[in-house]
């Protein structure tokens, strides 16, 4: 009896015993680059890292995808090996979180923008083809739109189909397939097409400078009756169901519409094709700037990092012809790049806002 | 009314035999059509269910067993020394930092001359993987000696051309895949096809690298081995635990409201939403201990703490199992409490324990919610090397390669849940096994 005794409790503090050198550990240095954030960059961050860890002088860095704002939060929490030294974001970051990086010691943060990333609508190759205007994508999609018979008051949206938004488009019933609202894809689709429809509408317009609160609420909500489907955070996923579904519509980043021509294509925005060359130029209507965020107090004691954003801001990498936009990343123009790559050179702390 | 009622009882009991007999006849048909109804409905729901796990099986296995295999192109690489090693030092250093991807250009000029322009260079070059080089790398740095050689190497096809070569093989057009290949590519291939230097090869590198972004070089033994570590910790922390507090609160603890707390607590743990467990895991073993994040460590104990309840609940349900004429015998013939549960009770009852230990151990192995909340869903190319090195799972994996956009990734995604489901299928299996094998009947 003894001896099965003693064996148990040497197997329940071994156990606990295994725990112990985590506490250790976690002072000890960290020999890779800890990056943490969106997860539309985590596609274009992961291809720079994997290169950087093939040359075989540094270990491939960690790449986490933790969305724009839950990585910005990481990364602003301390300064220290276990606090990541990289955060990706697919917007800027906002003066709030610059604050609050400060308050945790957090003071210098450099900014590299790394290209821009266009939304599509898309739809399936077999589709007749829609051919959109921003207003006619505010129209179909907001909760509610202004009162079809011309009066200055909002009403539920009423439009069933894409004829009812527009004559001139097809009789189709309006269906559309987009990401949930914890995604960075939704935030920027609703900031530029919504609002960017929405302001075409004159009087709503004028509310913003009354009442920007009003204006955002009016303009950034999207219908709830079953229009706009929510198709979660997976892509593919929205891609698969386009293939299946001639009628619909689907709302995505470039990338997937570059690896998946055969089966989708996108739709025109107020003329404008969703093209490398248009969105890279500016004329496509709703794409948005990437970014990285690097945390200055780490260059020197994590090995590697100035070396990562040599190979992240390099031409090979983030110029026109780079890997990175063989995987969809659009580009910056070569006057804007040229101010990147001498800002990481630099590394340009950004101002903290008071 | 009474009265009236044995009235019929008896009026009933004095019918003549046939028609109790037409009677019964008639109420049998109806009682065996129901039993004949209800056996259908449950034979119904069986089947529904079969049909349900073909389908999901069939299009995993249908979209997923083509990543096993992948497209290599044979070229005759020229090991040109000049390029490499211009010094001739064999410096290790040099070697490492050599451009190897001149080697592989060189190899496909020689195969297509004709080509020219830049933008035609970048098509011919696109053919063969980024992986290339590396292996190309590791070729040299093993043995210097091959500089200034020519070999015929089998070198991986990008995942482009790899899925195009497969869609060929499988007899549907090319075109199917879309415009992904140019023209001019789809000659090329169609040519070197026509050499036989295209061969469609087991994928090996599938199973004994990490993750990459490129298709072809992708791997799950990365996040194999991060959900060894994690089921590791967990089997450690979680059996030894749970048995000891499934044996505490079946044979010491007197019934009080303290225990009752604890039984409901239990109980209600096994329900809890996992994420629940990983949020706990971040506040507790990140933020408190200061443990690393995306360590398997970390992982292994946020699941203990999920299959705890579980083991607990399967533990005491075995000990509940074993008669108590065993414990009465063990203790008439002079054992103490603690001898009858170590010798008699707890032998008797471990296949049961073990059984709901495997069977937390496979839900664990599957789960993916939790290990989001402490770093684990992370781009991780190093195979870990400890419970303390940063990996992913193979749920994360699953997750992660389902949301890449390339299209290669769409097969080796079913292929990683296909492995995933046969490590769950070994697991439950055992536990079904152990249950047959050892477990006793009273």
């Amino acid at each position: 009896m003894k001896q099965s005794n003693k064996a148990l409790i040497l197997l329940v503090s071994g156990a606990i015993a295994a725990t112990l050198p985590g506490a250790v550990f976690s002072q000890a240095a960290r020999s890779y680059i800890s990056i943490v954030g969106s997860s539309t960059v985590y596609p274009f961050a992961t291809v720079v890292a994997e290169q950087f860890g093939g040359t075989g002088k540094f270990k491939t860095p960690k790449v986490e995808s933790t969305g724009s704002g839950g990585g910005i939060k990481l990364f602003c929490s301390g300064v220290g090996v276990q606090y990541p030294d990289i955060a990706n974001s697919s917007r800027a970051i906002k003066p709030g979180e610059l604050q609050d990086c400060a308050a945790h010691g957090v003071k210098e943060v450099v900014e590299v923008k790394i290209g821009y990333d266009g939304i599509v609508l898309a739809e399936s190759v077999a589709a007749p083809g829609l051919k959109l205007g921003l207003r006619d994508v505010y129209l179909a999609l907001a909760k509610q739109v202004p009162d079809p018979t011309g009066k200055q008051v909002l009403v539920a949206n009423p439009y069933k189909t894409w004829k009812d938004v527009n004559p001139q488009l097809p009789a189709t019933v309006i269906e559309v397939l987009g990401p949930p609202p914890t995604s960075g894809t939704r935030d920027a689709f609703v900031e530029l097409a919504m609002e960017g429809g929405c302001k075409t509408v004159s009087w709503i317009k004028a509310i913003k400078d009354q009442d920007e609160a009003r204006f955002k609420q009016v303009c950034h909500t999207i219908r709830e009756d079953g229009r706009f489907i929510e198709a979660g955070e997976n892509d593919n996923l929205i891609v698969q169901k386009l293939k299946a579904n001639a009628k619909a519509v689907g709302i995505f980043g470039y990338s997937f519409l570059e690896e998946n021509t055969d089966a989708v294509k996108g739709s025109p925005i107020d003329g404008v094709e969703p093209t490398f060359e248009n969105i890279a130029s500016g004329k496509y209507p709703v794409s948005r700037p990437l970014f990285f965020y690097v945390k200055k107090a780490h260059i020197g004691s994590i090995p590697g990092i100035s070396e990562y954003l040599q190979e992240f801001t390099s031409l090979k990498a983030m110029g026109e012809e780079g890997y990175l936009a063989d995987r969809g990343l659009v580009p910056l123009p070569s006057a804007e790049f040229k101010a990147v790559a001498a800002k990481v050179k630099q590394l340009v702390p950004m101002p903290i806002p008071r | 009314m009474r009265a009236n009622d044995g009235d019929d009882d008896r009026a009933r009991r004095q019918l003549s035999p046939e028609e109790t007999r037409r009677r019964v006849d008639a109420s049998l048909r109806r009682r065996y059509r129901s039993e004949q109804l209800f056996r259908l409905y449950g034979l119904g729901s069986v089947c529904l269910g079969v049909v349900f796990l073909l389908v999901l099986f069939g299009t995993i296995i249908g979209s997923g067993y083509s990543a096993f295999r992948q497209g290599f192109v044979r070229l005759d690489v020229h090991f040109d020394a000049d390029l490499i090693d211009p010094d001739g030092g064999r410096d290790l250093d040099v070697l490492s930092a050599a451009d190897y991807s001149l080697l592989v250009k060189a190899a496909l000029r020689e195969l297509v001359p004709e080509v020219a322009s830049r933008a035609e260079k970048r098509e011919l070059n696109g053919l063969v993987s980024s992986g290339a080089v590396f292996e190309l790398r590791d070729t040299v740095m093993a043995d210097a000696q091959i500089l200034g050689q020519t070999r015929s190497l089998w070198l991986p096809l990008s995942g482009d051309v790899d899925l195009w070569i497969k869609a060929r093989s499988a007899g549907k057009s090319g075109e199917d895949m879309g415009g992904k290949l140019s023209a001019n590519q789809r000659a090329w291939l169609e040519r070197l096809q026509a050499d036989d230097r295209i061969e469609l090869r087991f994928n090996r590198t599938f199973f004994t690298s990490g993750d990459s972004r490129e298709p072809e070089l992708a791997g799950i033994w990365g996040a194999t081995k991060g959900s060894f570590f994690m089921l590791l910790v967990t089997l450690l922390l979680s059996f030894p635990l749970g048995v000891a507090a499934a044996i505490y609160l079946e044979e010491f603890a007197r019934r009080s409201w303290w225990v009752d707390i604890v039984e409901v607590n239990i109980n209600n743990l096994a329900a809890v939403p996992s994420i629940v467990f990983g949020l706990l895991g971040l506040a507790v073993f990140i933020n408190f201990f200061g443990l690393p994040r995306s360590a398997p460590l970390v992982g292994g104990l946020v699941l203990t703490l999920m299959t705890l309840p579980v083991v607990i609940i399967a533990s005491r349900a075995a000990i509940k199992a074993v008669p108590p004429s065993v414990r009465e015998a063990a203790l008439g013939i002079g054992a103490s409490q603690m001898q009858m549960v170590f010798h008699h009770v707890l032998p008797l009852a471990l296949p049961g324990m073990l059984t709901g230990a495997i069977i937390g151990m496979a839900r664990a192995l599957g789960e993916s919610a939790p290990l989001l909340m402490i770093g684990m869903v992370a781009f991780i190319v190093d195979v870990p090397g400890g419970p303390m090195s940063p990996s992913t799972a193979l749920p994360v994996q699953i997750y992660l390669w389902a949301d890449s956009p390339e299209r290669a990734f769409v097969a080796r995604t079913s292929a990683a849940i296909m492995v995933l489901l046969a490590f769950l299928l070994v697991m439950n299996a055992s536990a079904v096994w152990l249950r047959s094998r050892f477990e006793r009947r009273w």
